[in-house]
C-alpha cells in the first residue's frame, strides 16, 4: 500500500516526532510512506472563519498533491474530518470534482482508524509503562467514529493501563481560534478538561490531535501541573515519545 | 425581548465568575444529559426515528404557505380564529384587541417562548390586563423581573436558596425551605389565579394540520388549566410549528420529551381543539390562535432553512460545553445555546449578534443529540460565512486568514516562515520549553501555557534524513 502522509501544519511546525512516529506506525503495518513535499494545511482554519475560498484553493491542492495515493493517513481526526467531510461541501456544484475529492476522501483516514480498519496493524511498535487515560477529540469522535479504534491499539501495549476519565468525550476547550477569541471560556472549558485527566492520576494523557493537546498541556502547566505527560497517540504507540536519541 | 446579544463577550467573564450560577449549571448536566442518556435508548430505532422527524419538518417546512392554509381552515372549521401576527409588536396587538373584545381584565399564562420573543407580558399590563406566569418556573421569573435562561427549564439558573428567600419577600409568609413546601406555596398563590383568570394564554408545541388542533407539551397541569377554565383562550405560536397529521405528532412526541427532560412522555399531552361545544363541561367560549412570524420566513427556502425543523427541546444546550459554563442569558436573547445562536442572528439580524455564531468550538455535540437532526455547527459555519461576506470580520483576522491562505497556497515560502517561525517560538519557550506570553495570542496565553515547538519543522528534519 502506497500511503501519503498528510502531517498537518501543526504537526509540521508544532512537534514534528509526531510525523516520525506515524511514519514508523505505517511501516510497522507494511505501507509504503510517501511525504509530499508541498503539502501545507488543509484548510480548516479558513474554512471555519467563513472563508470558503481560500478552503477551496487548499482542498484543490490537497487533491493535486494526494490523489495519486492508494491512501491518505493524517495523525489528526480534525484535519481528516475536514478532507472527509467538509471538502465534498465545498465542491457541491461542481460534479467533476465532487466525485474527484469523494474518492480521495473515502481514502483518507485517522491515523488509528486507518491502523485498526485497513492496515489492520498487528503489533505495535512502543512500549509504554504506566496509566493512561484518553481525551477523544470532536471531529475525530463524531465526524469519524474514532472512539474504539485508539483503545484497540493501546490495548495491544502490555504495560499501558488505561484509565477512563469522567466526560472523555467533552471537548477540551481548543475549537481553533476560539481558543484565542474566546480565550476565558476556552481556558474554563479545558480547565475542567484538566481537573478530569487529574481525577484519573494517569501518568499521561493521551490524545489523536495536537491542537487539543497543547490546549490541554498548556493549561495542565500553568496550573503548576509538570508531571502529567501529554501525548499523541503516535508517540504513544511508537515509542517516539521524546526528542532524545535512544 | 430586547436583543443584547452584542454583549456577549462581557456577559461570558461575569457568568464564569458567577459561583451560583456554576453550582446551578453543574446540576443541569447531571439532570438534562444523564436524563436523556438514560430513556433515549428506549428508541430502539433512533436513527431511523430521527430521520423521520426530520423528514416530517421538511416536508411541513418545503411547503409550509399551504400546511398553514391548511391548518387555518381546519382550525376556523371548528370554531378557533386565527391571527398572523408579522413581528412580535403585532402579536401584542392582537392579543391586547382580544382582551379589550371581551373585556379581559386578568390573564393566566403557561409557558411561551414566542410570548418572550414578543414581550408579551409588558404590553398586556399597559393595556391593563394583569398577566400571572402558572408555569412555576416563569412564575418565579416574573417574581424576581428576569428572562428565562434555558427554554425548557427556565429558571436553571436559580438555586433553591434563591428561592426561598424570593418567595419569603414576595408572598410575606415564613422562609421555606423545602421544595414540596415552596411547590406548595406557589400552587396556593396560583390557583385562585386560574379560577379568576378572564383568558388563558399558552404556547403550542404543534399546529396539527389535519385537525387544526393546538398541541401543548406540559407537566405540571397548569397548561391545562389555562387552555380550559378561562373564558378565553389565546395561543401563541411560531409559523414553523405545523405538522400534518396526529399520526406525525407521535412520531416527534417519542423524541421531545425524551430528549428534553429525559422523560419518555411528559405528565400532559393536551390536544386542544375548537371552542367549548353544547356538551362540553369545560373549555373555552373563544379561541385565537396567533401565529408569528417574526423573520422566520425569511429562512425558508434558503439555506437556514433546517434551522426551522426545531422542536424546542433543548437538548443542544444541555449538551453544548459552551452553554453548561456560561449558562443562558449570556447568549443575551429568548433563545440560547447553539439553536439560539443560529436563531438569535437569523431573527434579530446577523449584525446585532457578532459573537454568538463564533463562539462555538464545533464539537458537535449538540448535533449529534437534534432529534431533528439539524446540522447545527454546518449552520453558524454558514453564519460565519455570511459575516465573512458583510466585512462583519475585523480588519485584523481578515488579514490575518488571508495571509494564512497565501501561505499555505506557496509551500517554498511557507516552509521558509514557519522555519522562522518555530526558531522564534523554540527562543521563547526558554528552559522550560513553554511560552507564558505571546504577542496577539492573549486569549490563548491569559489562562495557559503555549508549549514550545522543538526549533526544527517535521519537513526540514524529513529532509535532513534524520528520521532513521
Amino acid at each position: 500500500m502506497r500511503v501519503g502522509l498528510f502531517v498537518t501544519c501543526l504537526v509540521d511546525a508544532m512537534r514534528p516526532r509526531i510525523a516520525f512516529a506515524t511514519i514508523k506506525l505505517l511501516e510497522a503495518a507494511g505501507c509504503e510512506v510517501v511525504v509530499p513535499d508541498s503539502q501545507t494545511c488543509c484548510g480548516q482554519p479558513g474554512y471555519n472563519s467563513g472563508d470558503r475560498k481560500s478552503a477551496e484553493a487548499l482542498a484543490l491542492k490537497f487533491l493535486n498533491e494526494f490523489e495519486a495515493f492508494d491512501y491518505v493517513v493524517l495523525p489528526s481526526g480534525s484535519c481528516a474530518g475536514m478532507i472527509r467531510v467538509h471538502y465534498p461541501d465545498l465542491f457541491r456544484n461542481d460534479s467533476a470534482l465532487l466525485a474527484r475529492i469523494t474518492a480521495i476522501g473515502r481514502r483518507t483516514f485517522e491515523l488509528t482508524d486507518f491502523l485498526v480498519s485497513i492496515a489492520r496493524l498487528k503489533e505495535v511498535p512502543g512500549t509504554f509503562s504506566g496509566t493512561l487515560t484518553y481525551h477523544d477529540s470532536c471531529s475525530g469522535l463524531r465526524e469519524l467514529d474514532v472512539y474504539k479504534q485508539p483503545r484497540a491499539l493501546l490495548a495491544k501495549m502490555p504495560g499501558a493501563n488505561l484509565q477512563e476519565m469522567v466526560e472523555s468525550t467533552t471537548c477540551c476547550g481548543f475549537g481553533g481560534t476560539f481558543s484565542v477569541k474566546y480565550g476565558e471560556l476556552s481556558t474554563r472549558m479545558s480547565d475542567n478538561k484538566c481537573r478530569h485527566i487529574t481525577d484519573t492520576h494517569a501518568a499521561a494523557i493521551v490524545g489523536g490531535d495536537l491542537g487539543c493537546l497543547l490546549n490541554i498541556e498548556g493549561r495542565l502547566r500553568r496550573t503548576g501541573d509538570h508531571n502529567t505527560r501529554v501525548l499523541h497517540v503516535a508517540e504513544v504507540l511508537s515509542g517516539i515519545d521524546t526528542d532524545e536519541v535512544k | 425581548m430586547q436583543n443584547t446579544s452584542l454583549q456577549f463577550k462581557k456577559q461570558v467573564t461575569v457568568k464564569l465568575a458567577d459561583v451560583r450560577l456554576q453550582d446551578a449549571l453543574s446540576r443541569l448536566q447531571t439532570r438534562f444529559v444523564g436524563g436523556r442518556a438514560a430513556v433515549i435508548s428506549e428508541i430502539h430505532d433512533l436513527q431511523e426515528t430521527r430521520n423521520a422527524a426530520a423528514a416530517i419538518r421538511d416536508r411541513v417546512l418545503n411547503n409550509l404557505e399551504q400546511w398553514l392554509l391548511h391548518f387555518e381552515q381546519q382550525a376556523t372549521a371548528r370554531g378557533a380564529i386565527v391571527h398572523w401576527a408579522e413581528n412580535g409588536d403585532d402579536a401584542n396587538r392582537i392579543v391586547a384587541e382580544i382582551a379589550a373584545q371581551y373585556g379581559v381584565k386578568t390573564a393566566a399564562k403557561s409557558k411561551s417562548m414566542v410570548s418572550e420573543e414578543c414581550g408579551l407580558n409588558d404590553a398586556l399590563e399597559q393595556a391593563g390586563v394583569a398577566v400571572m406566569e402558572t408555569d412555576l418556573g416563569e412564575y418565579i421569573l416574573q417574581l424576581a423581573h428576569e428572562a428565562p435562561s434555558h427554554i425548557v427549564a427556565p429558571v436553571v439558573h436559580k438555586n433553591k436558596e434563591e428561592i426561598a428567600d424570593l418567595f419569603a419577600e414576595k408572598h410575606h409568609k415564613p422562609r421555606k425551605t423545602d421544595i414540596a413546601e415552596l411547590c406548595r406555596e406557589a400552587r396556593e398563590v396560583l390557583r385562585p389565579a386560574f379560577l379568576n383568570a378572564d383568558m388563558g394564554i399558552s404556547g403550542g408545541n404543534f399546529l396539527v394540520a389535519e385537525t387544526g388542533s393546538v398541541l401543548i407539551v406540559t407537566n405540571e397541569g397548569n397548561g391545562r388549566l389555562v387552555t380550559t377554565l378561562p373564558r378565553v383562550h389565546v395561543a401563541i405560536t411560531g409559523i414553523e410549528k405545523v405538522v400534518p397529521t396526529l399520526e406525525d405528532v407521535t412520531t416527534l412526541l417519542r423524541l421531545l420529551p425524551r430528549s428534553a427532560t429525559g422523560q419518555s412522555i411528559t405528565n400532559y399531552v393536551s390536544v386542544l381543539t375548537g371552542t367549548k361545544n353544547q356538551e362540553d363541561h369545560d373549555g373555552p367560549e373563544h379561541f385565537h390562535i396567533i401565529l408569528l412570524d417574526n423573520g422566520r420566513s425569511s429562512l425558508v427556502g434558503g439555506e437556514m432553512q433546517e434551522m426551522l425543523r426545531c422542536i424546542r427541546c433543548g437538548a443542544c444546550m444541555n449538551h453544548c460545553p459552551v452553554y453548561q459554563n456560561i449558562g443562558g442569558h449570556a447568549y443575551g436573547w429568548v433563545y440560547p445555546g447553539p439553536m439560539g445562536s443560529i436563531l438569535t442572528p437569523m431573527l434579530g439580524g446577523i449584525e446585532k449578534s457578532p459573537d454568538l455564531p463564533n463562539a462555538s468550538t464545533f464539537c458537535g455535540a449538540c448535533a449529534v443529540v437534534c432529534p431533528v437532526k439539524i446540522p447545527l455547527p454546518d449552520l453558524l459555519r454558514k453564519l460565519r460565512e455570511k459575516q465573512m461576506q458583510r466585512g462583519m470580520k475585523s480588519r485584523r483576522e481578515t488579514f490575518m486568514l488571508k495571509a494564512w491562505a497565501w501561505l499555505a497556497l506557496h509551500p517554498k515560502i511557507y516552509a521558509l516562515a514557519s522555519r522562522i517561525g518555530v526558531r522564534i517560538m523554540h527562543l521563547l519557550g526558554g528552559r522550560e520549553k513553554l511560552i507564558h506570553t505571546l504577542p496577539g495570542a492573549g486569549g490563548w496565553t491569559d489562562g495557559r501555557d503555549f508549549p514550545a515547538p522543538s526549533g526544527k519543522t517535521f519537513r526540514e528534519l524529513y529532509q535532513q534524513g534524520k528520521h532513521k
